[in-house]
């Protein structure tokens, strides 16, 4: 490049500045004006509409119903209320099944295999034992649920409801001085955190892009959905007569997806209000029109977009993930494992808050995946509570034909509907997974906020813990 | 009614001619990016062209990276790139930003607008940003038939003529209409369709005038730049992007490639 064509363009760009000041108006607007005017002059000219039938009013009547100011939300709980109900009582039996296959009958038939062939015990563990039993696992109790959640989900989706949703809720975000496009991320968060994340480009102020984006975490996702779901069934479901037991279930992980909006709420509003001080922008949203849902196709995707693709990740991680777990639990310091000195070390702090020691390191070993937190619950609290005829060994993960063995464990290892209760809180509130704090790096470019987003859950779980704890002791003493 | 058969047999017609390539897009002849306003198809048409089955929803702002992926068509090899859905590109968001970027330096041989018939006022607002910076683009008039569900007619013979470039109904859901837009693709890439396409006309005489006198020095500085008031606009709107393209020179990336194929058809 030579001098003298970089003068010629820094002239060019001089006399632009000139120009613009010259002209004196607003430039922007008027560009943006021109645009419009030949828009409209041209779409006037040819579109024709003829007098509107009732099938179009007929859209409008839904929207008036399900985004009115009464009806609105109570629609919205009700329908996921239906979408968890469903996903509840249909998951348990296929479950059991196929635990029944690839726990009850291939395991054993392996570890035979191996043992056999003559390959040294560890091996044997480590394969068999830690990585083959950890993805035996994930399959069965992730599979069935996932399979009737995601397709119901789907068809919600592709029959135009999400964007009504975002309706609703956009002008809550707004006056906590967020974007309203948030409740869109938001809602895309209930799927996958790192899509959420991903979708907040459609933010254009920085300052509100970041707020989407360190409170994404709040909304439920794939890999926490079973985890809930499991969870409710047990405690909560437990402590209810059987006839009620599937809605009261279903009711409780609809108030943790809640507590979850309520705090991405609260949380920008905190953050809108402090180290990220703002207006919000103004924003406008498109109600799609109602699609029929193409039915076979909405499968087709959920089933290979969704189920496959999480299914596969918690996969992929449940095998390193189970090695880890049957090497803390045979690995031995001074006599006892690795698992129980961590767990008896961190025990008076989790049980202070209503946890306890094992859930701690079933999410430090579950970092990579939120998927495989509740296999490695259950493995460490057989391992920890020394339950007898469970498995075949310390380190092993037993098999668990049906939700009311896992209850049992549970039970065994000391847990009550306080942990249950309180479980189903930190996995609202708790860091993101490895992919996600990788997303959001790549997003943000910034140390500060990636930290920000990760650490910051973590203390208000074992807040939030911490408080449910103090005030069930003091109503249960 | 129409005969289905008689369709099926001529060439316009001839999906046979359509080979999808799903993300092969090795040795490809021709870019084609596809724009338009969010949730109006446009990933339902990218999966019809290349049979991939990229997750399709019923909501604004699914797709906020690129997609691509390849067809064949009339033995030509395609490369398509399905761009984020946008209402303008004059805004500064990164979803708006990823999809101008494309067209102006990515310069496909053809921009593939999808427009919502039932909305064309607005998302002819996106159609005409999109011609000031291309000259090659087709409108795909997609959702047609929810169009005719709500009574809602449109003139695209009219339309054709008033924005100078081809329009061509679809109801992308139902495959319908793909094959013409298949044709309309290869017709504009060959060259045997002509693009005219509609310039904004400003509607302040002091804006028009800078336009124009700052066009000229830039066609001056940048000979053979295919948007030349395009590019003042920007720089009278302010445009950093722009400013640092002008300045770098990379605008003039553009004129490089426009020269290439010029030299190929004097050829």
């Amino acid at each position: 490049m030579t001098t003298n064509q970089i003068n010629e363009r820094e002239k060019l760009i001089a006399s632009a500045n000139t120009l613009r000041w010259e002209i004196g108006e607003n430039i922007h607007d008027s560009i943006i004006e021109s645009i419009y005017t030949d828009a409209a002059k041209i779409a006037n000219k040819v579109v024709r509409i003829k007098e509107q039938k009732k099938k179009y009013s007929f859209d409008q009547t839904i929207d008036r119903i399900v985004t009115s100011k009464w009806l609105g939300f109570p629609i919205m709980f009700l329908l996921l209320a239906v979408v968890f109900w469903v996903t509840i009582e249909g998951a348990n039996v296929p479950s059991g099944l196929i635990a029944n296959l690839l726990v009850d009958t291939l395991h054993p038939l392996l570890k035979d295999f191996i043992a056999s062939v003559g390959i040294p015990y560890w091996i044997n563990g480590v394969l068999i034992d830690g990585a083959y039993l950890a993805m035996a696992w994930v399959i069965s109790v992730m599979l069935p649920p996932m399979a009737i959640f995601f397709p119901l989900f789907t068809l919600l989706e592709d029959f135009g409801y999400l964007p009504r949703v975002a309706f609703n809720m956009d002008n809550l975000y707004r006056k906590v001085g967020a974007h309203g496009k948030q409740a869109l991320t938001m809602t895309m968060g209930f799927g996958c955190n790192a899509a959420g994340i991903i979708a907040t480009r459609i933010i254009d102020s920085p300052r509100e892009r970041i707020i989407a984006i360190i409170t994404n975490n709040f909304s439920l996702c794939n890999g926490r959905w079973p985890t809930q779901i499991l969870i409710a069934t047990i405690f909560i479901g437990g402590a209810v007569p059987a006839y009620l037991a599937g809605l009261v279930s279903a009711a409780a992980v609809v108030s943790i997806a809640l507590l979850g909006i309520i705090f991405s709420l609260l949380v920008s509003w905190g953050l809108s209000k402090t180290v990220l001080k703002g207006e919000a922008s103004a924003f406008s949203l498109e109600l799609p029109p109602y699609r029929p849902p193409r039915i076979l196709r909405t499968l087709y995707t959920s089933i290979i977009d969704r189920t496959i693709f999480v299914l596969w990740r918690a996969v992929v991680f449940a095998i390193p993930a189970g090695i880890v777990i049957w090497l803390v639990a045979n690995v031995t310091i001074g006599g006892t494992n690795i698992a129980e000195h961590f767990i008896d070390w961190t025990d008076p702090f989790a049980l202070f808050v209503g946890l306890n020691g094992v859930i701690l390191l079933a999410y430090i070993i579950a970092i990579p995946a939120n998927e495989i937190v509740v296999p490695t619950v259950l493995m460490l609290t057989v391992l920890v509570a020394g339950i007898a005829g469970v498995g075949s060994g310390s380190g092993v993960m037993f098999e668990l034909d049906s939700i009311g063995d896992t209850s049992a464990i549970l039970h065994a290892g000391g847990w009550t509907v306080l942990t249950g209760v309180n479980l189903m809180l930190f996995s609202l509130l708790h860091n993101p997974c490895s992919t996600t704090i990788y997303t959001i790096y790549k997003e943000t470019k910034s140390i500060k906020w990636t930290v920000i987003s990760t650490i910051l859950p973590i203390i208000m779980g074992f807040a939030v813990c911490f408080f449910v704890a103090q005030l069930w002791r003091l109503i249960a003493s | 009614m129409i005969d289905q058969n008689k369709c099926e047999a001529c060439p316009v017609h001839n999906a046979g001619n359509l080979k999808r390539l799903g993300i092969n897009m090795d040795k490809f002849d021709f870019v084609v990016a596809l724009a338009g306003n969010p949730n109006t198809g446009k990933s339902t048409v990218f999966n019809n062209l290349t049979g991939l089955k990229q997750h399709t929803g019923n909501w604004p702002g699914k797709t906020v990276t690129r997609a691509e992926g390849g067809f064949e068509f009339n033995k030509n090899r395609y490369k398509l790139i399905d761009l984020p859905g946008t209402y303008s590109l004059l805004s500064t968001s990164t979803d708006e930003e990823i999809a101008r970027d494309f067209i102006l330096f990515g310069q496909p041989d053809v921009t593939v607008v999808v427009v919502d018939a039932t909305r064309l006022e607005r998302n002819l607002n996106l159609v005409l940003q999109v011609l000031e910076i291309t000259d090659r683009a087709i409108v795909c008039l997609n959702l047609m038939d929810e169009a005719g569900r709500r009574n809602i007619e449109i003139d695209e013979r009219a339309l054709t003529r008033d924005l100078g470039i081809p329009v061509v109904p679809t109801e992308a859901r139902q495959d319908v209409g793909i094959p013409e837009l298949l044709k309309t693709v290869d017709d504009v890439v060959t060259g045997k369709l002509i693009c005219k396409p509609y310039r904004i006309t400003g509607s302040s005489k002091g804006l028009t005038k800078a336009v124009e006198n700052l066009a000229e020095k830039i066609k001056n500085e940048f000979p053979g730049l295919p948007n030349a008031r395009w590019v003042a606009l920007r720089l009278l709107d302010g445009d950093q992007k722009i400013i640092d393209a002008v300045r770098s020179g990379e605008i003039s990336g553009i004129v490089k490639r426009n020269a290439i194929e010029e030299n190929f058809a004097t050829v």
